[in-house]
């Protein structure tokens, strides 16, 4: 659906001619309803990706296409059309309107769009239900902590019921608890409305958490596009490996991605989903003397693994790489 | 050898001080030089050289041009003067519609539309006065004058006082709170009973007119600057030239574009108001974080929703202080305006001080002062106020001070209609207490006046002797002895070692301009007594701040003293030195120091405040006591900050020298005072401004040069 193509230069060459490369060669799509976590760390070019894909920055050459239109070619006019309806985001620092309550800074893109005030309210009296915020609404947002800030935003974002949900570091600038529980709740929230999203961080084991695929960026370049167990299994490149390298794999793994799926008669009587992650039922499958079976959704024996495989991967993978 | 290696810096300064002492020693003081004949004169002397510059005759006395550079700008002056006359009488003739006359007349442009301006600005102060006063201009602005004949009772009643002092009293509930609304309502009875009602509302009118007209060009303009890097870059050299100009020296070319009166008082206030607006409208629309206008594009706003519910309302701590601003500049326009025909307090004052009755002159200043911190605490608590959330109040609570001002609105009414009965053909002193019929202390100030004079004459005549004889004439002469390219050397010099080549040209530039105009004598007398004040000033500022420093209610007192001086016009201040010191050098002098302590003050302990506590914390723990912490760690630290307070304290002090021109000084003031009454005077005036503008701006420049290298040296930028 996201479509980003780029004529193929070298960014040497600009940087022999004095420019600093934002975002280079960086062609990807997203398919509706996917989550693409964008992952590098500071200077990487990810938040300049982001912004050329929202087009708060201008792409000096390629394309953007949006459902098969070019973002680049839309007008001023045509282009806040688009954000009005099509496109949410979220900040890093939250970015509220500070004389504006809670109610009011959600509504608030409604009525830039001009929704009456009694509709754009009650939609955001919904948003402030959906965020678990109800009784807060008249708050200003300097009464609040970080982490109702953020649900604030991320309320906002919301609000017009975009497809697309850009989310720029939303976590970073809270604290590590904080920052857990606001993940497991944008897990919910994206299990409910099903978004096309782009994901921006700079906290690897974050991109793992979410992630349906990971996009690692260095220098303005993509140095590799893949799901979550594809990166940590096969790093494409060095800089890549040394992101991957302390990763536990028990947390990213799913047994699927290292069962066996040669027949095996020998099997034992548990059973465990091949969507199941490492981490979770390890435990379970430690105590088995028996080689035992995985399963796809509908019971299905698809492979098996065996209980040294998973001390394998724990803790002897990490030396092999692979 | 080696204290040259390990002190480069020191030995650099030595060195351009010897050059500079030993050009003053080498070139001599020819002997026809003398002061006070002015350069500026155009008397015809057989002395005189004369040149001739785009068909101006420029006369001057010619010196050595070691000594004095020639006035090689002596054509400006006259040549502004020239293209003013011509641009008002002259250029572009068209023709208008005339009401009166019902035909089209011939007239210049530009006098078309100072007249349409003219009657604008009338308009507006007439109609704003003659609701608080009463009037009939604005009912015959919209009829006629047979219509007012026919219709006597349309004529506007005006008023009464109780209502204006109960809408102020709300005004400030709702703003601040109990106490702001207490001292609202008593100053406004003060300024009732003591019978300074109609002079005070009239300034008051003024700046009802001057200060919202300011705040709009002022926004307007400082949006452009913000959207457009062009328009930023040509208005910053005039907003820095405003900055430090004299207020004094915008009247003169005021007077000739649009006359004498309220109206040309409120265009010159909106001139010298509108830079702080701009400046501090830049300064709040740039504080805006990023991420705040990416959400605001976001949420799909137009350019013109995303500058009014996005930009306007998150910057709007700063922009409402820039209105805090406004309205002080006003207040200290609304006095100084008054030399081109505003009428109200201000006039008072200047009338007053004249006639050197000191009792009315504090009655007025006193009035003025009170009125304007009043304003200034009430724009203040705007600022500051932080909006509250009213949806679940009732009806009741929402309007309860609308409810309240109508209920007192009806009261004063009814008072006033009672007052017609108990005060039969006398006044009635519940509508409006006449100028003459209140009560007046004037009479016991000037007794005061005459006792301390009576008693301690002897040793103030004897103080003012020695300050006069043994400190400032030896320091003027001092100062006039510098060879104008000594002095050339030692500003070009202090720019190049503190701010390389870039400080050097600009400080060149700035003194070949005022060397090179006619009037470099003068300025160098305006610069002594500047200098004289500001080193004392310092002196008091540094040690009072440092002091308060010590403990921190003492320190947030002395800040709310601060507070409150700089909130008094300037002009305030000739009041109580004329008192005590008449009319000499040294009352200018001690104003001078009483105004430039205050951002020496304010800057010292602000200064002292910036110091991280880390560093405190730190101090202690290596075990430092009060006075080593103080040597070696805030001093230090603290030193940049208190330089920028240096650096107001040299604008304060030149301001005041100028204004104290109208004691009598013999500085660039002085010529301005005299440009204001000459009809060529506007061309003087602006140039004489511009002179005083510039020394300030070489201070300015050279100091926050060297703060900004100081800061970053310090790693606190």
């Amino acid at each position: 659906m996201l479509e980003e193509s780029n004529g193929n230069v070298d960014a040497k060459t600009f940087q022999e001619k004095g420019c600093i490369v934002g975002v280079n060669n960086a062609s990807f799509e997203v398919a509706k309803g996917e989550m693409l976590v964008v992952m590098g760390l500071s200077g990487s070019g990810k938040s300049t990706l982001l912004r050329c894909i929202s087009r708060l920055t201008d792409a000096t050459g390629g394309k953007i296409f949006i459902e098969g239109q070019d973002l680049l070619e839309l007008n001023n006019k045509e282009l806040i059309e688009l954000r009005r309806n099509k496109m949410g985001m979220v900040f890093q620092s939250f970015a509220l309107l500070p004389h504006k309550t809670v109610v009011e800074n959600i509504a608030f893109p409604l009525q830039i769009k001009g929704t009456n005030t009694e509709e754009s309210i009650n939609r955001a009296m919904e948003m402030v239900k959906l965020v678990g915020l109800d009784g807060r609404e008249n708050y200003f947002p300097r009464e609040l902590s970080g982490g109702q800030q953020q649900r604030v935003g991320i309320a906002r974002s919301l609000a017009v019921e975009p497809d697309i949900w850009f989310l720029d570091e939303p976590f970073s600038a809270l604290d590590p608890l904080i920052r857990k529980e606001m993940q497991d709740e944008f897990l919910r929230l994206q299990e409910k409305l099903q978004k096309t999203i782009m994901f921006i961080t700079h906290d690897f084991d974050e991109a793992l958490k979410l992630a349906d695929r990971i996009a690692i960026m260095k220098d303005g370049i993509i140095e590799q596009l893949d799901t979550p167990a594809n990166i940590v299994l096969n790093p494409a490149t060095e800089y890549v490996r040394k992101f991957t390298e302390e990763v536990p794999r028990e947390k990213v793994l799913v047994i699927e991605d290292v069962m066996d799926t040669s027949n095996n008669d020998n099997l034992g009587d548990l059973k465990v989903s091949k969507d199941e992650i490492i981490e979770n039922v390890a435990e379970k499958i430690l105590t088995q003397e028996k080689i035992v079976a995985v399963v796809d959704s509908e019971n299905n024996i698809v492979g098996s693994i065996k209980p040294s495989k998973i001390i394998d991967t724990v803790f002897g993978g990490r030396k092999n790489g692979s | 050898m080696e204290y040259l290696k390990k002190y480069p810096k020191l030995f650099q300064w030595l060195f351009l001080l010897i050059v500079f002492f030993a050009l003053c020693f080498a070139i001599d003081v020819p002997e026809t030089y003398k002061f006070i004949r002015g350069q500026a004169e155009f008397v015809k002397d057989p002395n005189q050289s004369v040149y001739f510059f785009l068909g101006k005759e420029v006369r001057y006395y010619a010196f050595d041009v070691f000594w004095r550079l020639p006035p090689l700008l002596g054509w400006l002056p006259i040549w502004i003067n020239d293209s003013l006359f011509f641009l008002m009488n002259e250029w572009m003739p068209m023709e208008f519609w005339n009401e009166d006359t019902q035909e089209f007349k011939t007239r210049p442009l530009l006098l078309e539309i100072s007249r349409n301006l003219t009657s604008f600005m009338t308009f507006l102060i007439e109609l704003i006065r003659e609701i608080l006063l009463g009037g009939l201009e604005t009912i015959v602005a919209f009829t006629s004058w047979d219509f007012i004949d026919a219709y006597p009772w349309l004529e506007l009643p005006g008023l009464p006082w109780t209502i204006v002092a109960a809408g102020a009293a709300i005004l400030s509930y709702k703003l601040s709170g109990k106490g702001l609304a207490l001292f609202a309502g008593l100053t406004m009875i003060y300024i009732s009973i003591f019978g300074q009602w109609k002079p005070s509302m009239q300034t008051l009118s003024f700046i009802l007119v001057a200060a919202p007209l300011s705040f709009i060009f002022g926004l307007g303009l400082g949006i452009a600057a913000y959207k457009s890097k062009r328009v930023e870059k040509a208005l910053y050299p005039i907003l820095l030239v405003m900055q430090t100009m004299p207020q004094y020296a915008v009247l003169v070319p005021a007077l000739v574009l649009f006359g004498v009166g309220d109206h040309a008082a409120v265009i010159i206030t909106m001139v010298v108001a509108v830079p702080p607006m701009i400046l501090l409208t830049i300064l709040g629309l740039r504080a805006i974080p990023p991420e705040v206008i990416e959400a605001g594009r976001m949420s799909g706003c137009t350019n013109w929703q995303l500058m009014f519910k996005v930009l306007i309302p998150t910057a709007r701590r700063d922009i409402l202080i820039g209105v805090n601003q406004v309205i002080m500049v006003c207040f200290s326009m609304a006095v100084i305006s008054a030399f081109i025909g505003a009428k109200g307090l201000g006039f008072n004052l200047l009338l007053a001080l004249n006639q050197l009755n000191i009792g009315l002159a504090l009655e007025a200043g006193l009035c003025i002062s009170l009125i304007a911190i009043l304003l200034d605490k009430m724009s203040l608590a705007w600022a500051n106020k932080q909006t509250d959330y009213f949806g679940n109040l009732t009806f009741f609570q929402r309007n309860k001070n609308v409810i309240f001002f109508a209920a007192s609105f009806v009261i004063g009414i009814i008072l006033a209609y009672i007052g017609t009965f108990i005060f039969k053909g006398s006044f009635n002193y519940l509508f409006e207490i006449p100028h003459n019929k209140g009560i007046s202390t004037a009479d016991f100030w000037n007794k005061g006046v005459d006792w301390i004079f009576d008693t301690f004459f002897v040793y103030i005549k004897a103080f003012n002797t020695w300050l006069i004889q043994d400190v400032l004439q030896p320091m003027r002469a001092l100062y006039l002895r510098m060879p104008a390219v000594a002095t050339l050397v030692l500003a070009v010099g202090a720019g190049y070692l503190i701010g390389g080549i870039r400080s050097a040209l600009v400080v060149a530039a700035l003194t070949l301009f005022i060397a090179l105009s006619p009037w470099w004598d003068r300025a160098l007398v305006t610069l002594y007594m500047a200098t004289f004040g500001v080193v004392i000033s310092c002196l008091i500022g540094f040690t009072v701040g440092t002091l308060c420093f010590q403990n921190k209610k003492s320190a947030a007192f002395m800040l709310g003293v601060c507070d409150i001086f700089q909130t008094f016009p300037s002009f305030v201040y000739l009041i109580p030195v004329m008192m005590l010191f008449g009319i000499t050098d040294t009352s200018v002098l001690i104003a001078v120091i009483v105004y430039a302590t205050i951002p020496a003050t304010r800057y010292t302990i602000e200064g002292l405040r910036s110091v991280p506590v880390g560093l405190h914390e730190a101090a202690t723990m290596s075990g430092v006591n009060k006075l080593q912490r103080l040597t070696k760690i805030e001093f230090p630290l603290a030193f940049p900050h208190m330089m920028l307070g240096i650096n107001q304290t040299i604008v304060f002090a030149l301001f005041m020298v100028i204004i104290g021109a109208f004691i009598g000084t013999e500085d660039l003031g002085q010529y301005i005072l005299k440009a204001l009454s000459d009809k060529n005077g506007a061309g003087i005036g602006l140039t004489l401004g511009i002179c005083v503008a510039f020394i300030g701006l070489i201070f300015d420049n050279l100091i926050r040069t060297w703060v900004e290298k100081r800061k970053k040296h310090l790693g606190i930028a």
